[in-house]
């Protein structure tokens, strides 16, 4: 008999129906893009298997990952993985405090070395010794730094976790870095987004379970299943923009109809994330549904990037903030008009030349 | 009775091989359908009205835009071949003598005589040393440039696993993300135009007014000399 309980002994427990429990099942199994079949196996997988213990580390980060994770449409998903991070560490929501909650810390560190996920929402910040982020009297990169040392693999949660996000934008005063330029010795998956979608959470936190192993991930480590394509691959409006059918301008008839907004700044086509398939808030909508362009918040940097109503956005290099593509129509201008006046003085030049060559 | 009459007799070297002339203009024509397509895909045309199934424009744009891509690196591949098959001067494009003291005074001298204080510009049977700096920097370094970003932004559609993807897909996170990407093929579209620009520019005022042939040179093969002094 497993030490720990398994997941569908703390569902049952939290009183969740077998039937409800199978659905969830397929509907993972559907959400990671797997065969039907796939449905058994992860109900095996979380009848006999025991709880993967995960640890939630919070840095610095705004807790919009918490918020969009125990909001994860299937209630079945929060009640149960709420429940199953609650008996480990997560000083969101976790009822102990103080140095009971800090105690926790340690006892998983070393019952469970080598087993135990680390998730990690926010990030630390590097500059003063790390005192921009003090979790229990200590800087947050020690207690990170710590917990990872022992971890079987870390969980990034987030575009914090990720990337860096918004305390990473320039000129980053706190030097607030992503975890995996931290931790350096463990596989580190990123879940970027701001927040992520709680379905891709859930997810991979299921597909770890099930398949006993970490989902397969792409050069930039986001788990390929959510984040193998673009918003833009995958977008309802997308036939609107292969028309040449744009939002112009806000509330004009483009935007009534519902045509594609890439010209109002979306970033569909540069976002990597399942926003167009999965949606949120239970599949209800997603920010293009519902009339505004993709912010691009699960891709690096994309605070930086420019204002979120331009395309074409704005170049940072050497402290000069420009557009290429009125730099280039100026720049081309200007070499236009030097061409002009530089043709006019060599046809100046050359008739001087000529009158020159027919008087010797 | 001849003698009367101004004598000017030139002399002809046979420079650009026929399929460094067909290079060169296909060369130009994708270029010119790559500018304007790859402008369109980033400032589309005005929204046409009716259903989506009518229309298809940023399809077509965005089809000419990689149509002539391939036609360009197909031509770009087939250059570097003819720098090894064609004659002597079909190098050129791919070779800088960095460390010959005399190119830069050539340079200097070139760069002179488009500022008016020289009189006379020197001989060159292939390109003069600024319209060949020019060349190797844009054309060679710079299309190398533009073909892998634009490989690696088309990857995103092809997806992964694509041999576009294995072969260019590491750029992205190499150059920041993939808007980075974006915008740095951008930026290369503007120094491309500006660059053909001057290249139109300086043909036609060095056909007219140096001493040695260059329109006609690259149609026929042949550059002509107007003079026989060195």
């Amino acid at each position: 008999m497993p030490t720990t309980e398994t997941y569908y002994e703390v569902m049952r427990r939290q009183g969740i129906t077998r039937r409800s429990f199978l659905k969830f099942c397929s509907l993972t199994a559907t959400a990671l893009g797997l065969a039907p079949t796939f449905a058994g196996k992860i109900a095996h997988a979380m009848e006999t298997k025991p709880r993967i213990p995960v640890v939630w580390l919070h840095g610095l980060e705004c807790t919009c990952c918490s918020e969009s994770f125990i909001r994860s449409a299937h209630p079945l998903v929060s009640d149960v993985i709420l429940s199953m991070i609650s008996l480990d560490y997560d000083d969101l929501i976790m009822a102990a405090a103080g140095h009971q909650a800090e105690a926790i810390l340690e006892e998983v560190r070393h019952k469970h070395a080598g087993n135990y996920i680390l998730a990690v929402e926010g990030n630390p910040p590097l500059n003063q010794d790390g005192m921009s982020c003090i979790i229990g009297g200590r800087p947050f990169v020690e207690q990170l730094l710590e917990m990872a040392d022992s971890c079987k693999a870390v969980i990034s949660w987030g575009s914090c976790a990720s990337w860096g996000c918004v305390q990473a934008a320039r000129p980053n005063p706190t030097r607030a870095t992503p975890v995996h330029e931290v931790i350096r010795d463990k596989p580190v998956i990123k879940v970027p987004g701001c927040p992520p979608i709680a379905e891709v959470m859930t997810g991979v936190l299921t597909y770890i379970l099930t398949f006993d192993r970490l989902p397969e991930l792409d050069r930039q480590g986001r788990p390929l299943m959510f984040y193998g394509q673009r918003i833009h691959d995958k977008c309802y409006r997308r036939p609107h923009f292969d028309a040449g059918q744009f939002v112009e301008s806000w509330d004009d008839e483009g935007a009534r109809r519902g045509y594609c907004l890439y010209k109002v700044g979306c970033k569909g086509p540069t976002t990597y994330n399942a926003c167009s398939t999965i949606r949120w808030n239970g599949g209800v909508s997603f920010p293009i549904q519902s009339g505004h362009g993709c912010i691009g918040c699960s891709e690096d940097g994309f605070w930086d990037k420019g204002s979120f109503y331009q395309h074409v956005t704005d170049t940072h290099a050497f402290g000069i903030e420009a557009n290429a593509d009125r730099t280039g129509i100026a720049v081309a201008t200007g070499v236009g008009a030097a061409i002009a006046a530089h043709a006019a003085v060599s046809v100046y030049k050359h008739a001087q030349d000529k009158k020159g060559d027919d008087q010797a | 009775m001849n003698s009367s009459l101004p004598q000017v007799r030139r002399t002809a070297v046979y420079v650009y091989q026929a399929p460094l002339r067909a290079w060169h203009w296909i060369n130009a024509l994708s270029i010119t359908i790559l500018a304007i397509s790859g402008y369109l895909i980033g400032s589309p045309l005005p929204t046409l009205p009716g259903e989506a199934s009518d229309h298809y424009v940023m399809g077509y744009i965005r089809f000419a835009h990689f149509a002539a891509a391939y036609v360009f690196v197909i031509a770009f591949l087939f250059r570097i071949y003819w720098a090894f098959a064609g004659n002597r001067y079909s190098h050129q494009l791919f070779t800088l003598p960095f460390w010959r003291a005399s190119f830069w005074h050539e340079l200097i001298h070139e760069v002179r005589w488009y500022a008016f204080k020289e009189t006379e510009p020197a001989k060159y049977i292939g390109h003069n040393p600024l319209a060949h700096l020019f060349m190797v920097v844009i054309i060679t370094v710079g299309g190398l440039v533009m073909i892998v970003t634009g490989f690696a932004l088309y990857s995103e559609q092809t997806g992964l696993g694509s041999w576009q993807d294995e072969l260019f897909g590491w750029v992205i996170p190499f150059v920041g993300q993939s808007q980075d990407v974006r915008m740095w093929h951008h930026w290369g579209m503007w120094v491309i135009v500006v660059f053909v620009m001057l290249h139109v520019y300086t043909a036609i005022r060095e056909d007219i007014m140096s001493r040695q042939s260059l329109i006609s040179t690259m149609i026929s093969g042949w550059r002509m000399f107007k003079d026989d002094r060195p």
